[in-house]
């Protein structure tokens, strides 16, 4: 860490960031709470008839106590209060249209941007490839990323080699794998040699996820089946059009194949590794150098997000506000099945399970330590890789940590823990031990 | 053609329009959907409600056409604009990498018509440029443009230069000798020939390369919007496409048929208001 100086670039050197004093100057902006209240029912209460009625009827602060019951009012105000200057009002976020990318979407129309003081564009994009181009030539300030991208592009795999950082993951959960109706018998994964299978990207959890399903049924994905990239959105077309024969893909799309009774599905992602990362927040190193206020305040506001989204009470007020095709344009009833969790899984079952989607924003080292070791498993990578070191530098988990407390979020103490995937047990301690136990992977 | 000649076409044309709709009508009827024991299993599957998917009857396309209509231009976010500020968008790129091309292909034309040794010299790098899917610049150009807006100008400049230069080039070189030798006798200067002599004469071989550059530009536009996203027309096939709604999905392929039949149209007036009889 120490080569790169301070990791948010506010402090002299990384001893002082660690401890986390605020470096001083500029006015803290004088916000009153009132502002805060307002716009928070404002936000939630759009129509200003309505609103007006509302407050009416039963008085500003009944309002206010109903609102502040769902969402931590008081902590809002008071992070409002030691607001800084900020360096950069008007921000550009990339996203693609799936339900992990819910906290940063649902703060655009449900105005945790705007409290902060922030004016940012959503810019739906088309593709993940994409996502890294535009993040690489600064179109996008900030963007939705798979949580490996800003490992794969710190490190150059696959891209040119600039630091991008995790500030946030934005969700747990939330995949699935989904299969065309026609295999509606085929459970097995022995029985799906010559299967075409697609994934978001390379550098995704869906591809190391399906990787190592299928290993651990015997089938070397690089042989037996086939995996191609393919965007999220265009998923359900290629399952339709028999492209496809399944897929691990995100969500809505899981349900929305169900929804068009052309898929099922096999089975959530969280039966494979239950908490696992999926998407990330993530801005390069350079925009935190520069803006370091304005990264505050963003961060803040997904944070906000997150902790609103991981209430269940919250979710179908979520989905309501995410669907709209300005966000992710789909039926709302489709979204409200994946945050919810209680869904229909195209094999004429209703399921309920609450932890389908989650969204704890906290960035576990021993995550991205896991990917990486995935990501040399199937070649991505090869060499010697310093796990810890760069997981440390690109997941900023110190950040969060502090961001969290101050948003009254309970961080873990140890930023390391011990991941099961598939019942197997992985040490973040001990990467290569863990990679040798592998019998299918690609010839180094 | 007679005035009942083209009656009698118009009425033929609206008949096969009319059978048209009429199989769509028919085989978009909607199907009796069995019953599900599981009422819960079937809410969730959307049973009853109207779903965005499967092919729309007329009478839905009708309806969203004119819901698209009345209201072209509504800005609800970055990400949903009407379908008005979505051409403007498309028609914006086309218009500014057309005109790119323009400016540099018919002069660059003009001097590989003219001189024998130029055209001979840049004849290999045309050939190789030419048949290159102007989508495959795409990763390039935002490799090193590094802006995905300028990227999408940059794809329908390179389509649409090379009709253009080639056929200014094949239509400059192809004035008439005896025109030439004319201002030769007459001791033309050099720019006023070009101007005078050759443009006038080449500009119905020009004229057509426009058009036909035109009608590739419009083509990959689409495509190019749906690649890189954001805005344009193609960006509002992508998305709906996104929500599986055919039904936008067919009103965009109508829309981007209309204009791209206005475009040839416009060219097509240029094209005669040049063409000349000999």
């Amino acid at each position: 860490m120490s080569i790169y100086g301070c990791i948010c670039g506010r402090h002299h050197d990384p001893a002082e960031h660690e401890a986390g004093d605020e470096p001083q100057g500029g006015g803290s902006e004088a916000v009153s709470g009132r502002v805060i209240e307002s716009s928070l029912l404002r936000s939630l209460v759009p129509q200003d008839g309505t609103r007006r009625r509302f407050i009416r009827a039963v008085g500003v602060n009944a309002a206010m106590a109903a609102i502040a019951s769902v969402l931590p009012v008081g902590a809002m105000q008071a992070l409002a209060q030691e607001k800084r200057p900020l360096e950069k009002r008007d921000l550009k976020i990339g996203f693609i249209p799936i339900t992990c990318a819910t906290p940063l979407i649902m703060a655009d129309p449900l105005g945790f941007y705007k409290n902060e003081g922030l004016n940012v564009t959503l810019n739906k994009t088309a593709g993940w490839a994409l996502i890294r181009d535009k993040m690489l030539n600064k179109e996008h300030d900030a963007s939705h990323f798979l949580s490996p991208m800003p490992l794969a592009i710190s490190m150059g795999a696959g891209s040119v080699a600039q630091p991008m950082r995790v500030a946030t993951i934005q969700n747990i959960n939330g995949q699935a794998i989904t299969l065309h109706v026609k295999h509606k018998d085929k459970r097995d994964p022995k029985q799906w040699k010559g299967f075409k299978f697609a994934v978001p990207f390379d550098y995704s959890m869906h591809n190391f996820l399906l990787r190592y399903y299928v290993a651990e049924h015997g089938l070397d994905p690089d042989r037996d089946i086939q995996i191609r990239v393919v965007p999220p959105p265009e998923m359900v077309a290629n399952l339709r059009a028999g492209n496809l024969d399944g897929y691990l893909g995100p969500d809505p799309f899981n349900q929305r194949a169900v929804y068009d009774e052309i898929g099922f599905i096999h089975m959530l992602s969280k039966e494979l590794w239950d908490g696992h990362p999926c998407c990330a927040f993530g801005v390069s190193e350079e925009f935190i150098k520069q803006n370091p206020n304005t990264f505050i305040a963003l961060y803040r506001a997904v944070l906000s997000a997150a902790r609103m989204a991981r209430e269940p009470k919250n979710r179908p007020l979520i989905a309501k506000v995410i669907s709209p095709a300005n966000y992710l344009n789909q039926p709302e009833t489709v979204v409200e099945q994946v945050l919810t969790g209680k869904f229909a899984d195209g094999l004429g079952n209703v399921r309920n399970v609450p932890e389908r989607a989650d969204f704890d924003p906290f960035q576990w080292h021993s995550m991205a330590v896991w990917i990486m070791t995935q990501m040399k498993r199937w070649g991505y990578i090869k060499g010697d890789v310093n796990y810890r070191q760069i997981a440390e530098k690109v997941f900023l988990a110190t950040d969060a940590k502090k961001r969290m407390a101050e948003l009254d979020m309970k961080s873990p103490a140890s930023s390391y823990a011990r991941i099961k995937v598939m019942g197997k047990e992985f040490d973040p301690a001990q990467p290569e031990k863990y990679l040798a136990g592998f019998a299918i992977r690609k010839a180094a | 053609m007679s005035g009942t000649d083209s009656l009698r076409a118009a009425m033929l044309s609206l008949a096969f329009l009319l059978v048209l709709l009429g199989i769509w009508h028919v085989g978009t009827l909607p199907k009796e959907q069995a019953a599900s024991a599981n009422d819960e299993y079937a809410k969730l599957m959307g049973k009853g409600a109207v779903k965005t998917t499967g092919f729309p009857t007329p009478a839905q396309m009708g309806e969203t056409a004119r819901k698209h209509l009345t209201d072209p231009f509504y800005d609800k976010g970055p990400n949903d604009k009407g379908i008005g500020i979505q051409l403007a968008h498309s028609l914006g790129r086309v218009g500014a990498g057309f005109l790119l091309a323009a400016l540099l292909a018919i002069p660059l034309g003009f001097v590989i018509g003219m001189s024998p040794l130029v055209y001979r010299a840049l004849d290999p790098f045309i050939q190789v440029l030419k048949p290159i899917s102007p989508l495959a610049w795409m990763p390039l150009a935002l490799y090193t443009i590094k802006d995905s807006s300028v990227s999408g100008v940059f794809v329908i400049f390179i389509c649409s230069v090379w009709p253009m230069l080639i056929n200014t080039a094949f239509g400059v070189a192809a004035v008439r000798r005896d025109w030439l030798n004319v201002a030769k006798t007459l001791e033309v200067r050099p720019l006023r020939k070009a101007l005078q002599v050759i443009l006038p004469a080449a500009a119905p071989t020009i004229m057509t390369g426009m058009r036909i550059s035109m009608g590739i530009a419009w083509l990959v536009i689409v495509a190019a919007e749906m690649l890189v996203g954001g805005t344009g027309i193609g960006y509002f096939v992508w998305n709906e496409w996104n929500n599986l709604s055919l039904t936008n999905v067919i009103f965009a392929i109508l829309v981007i048929g209309l204009v791209g039949m206005l475009l040839d149209l416009m060219f097509g007036r240029l094209q005669k208001l040049v063409t000349y009889v000999e």
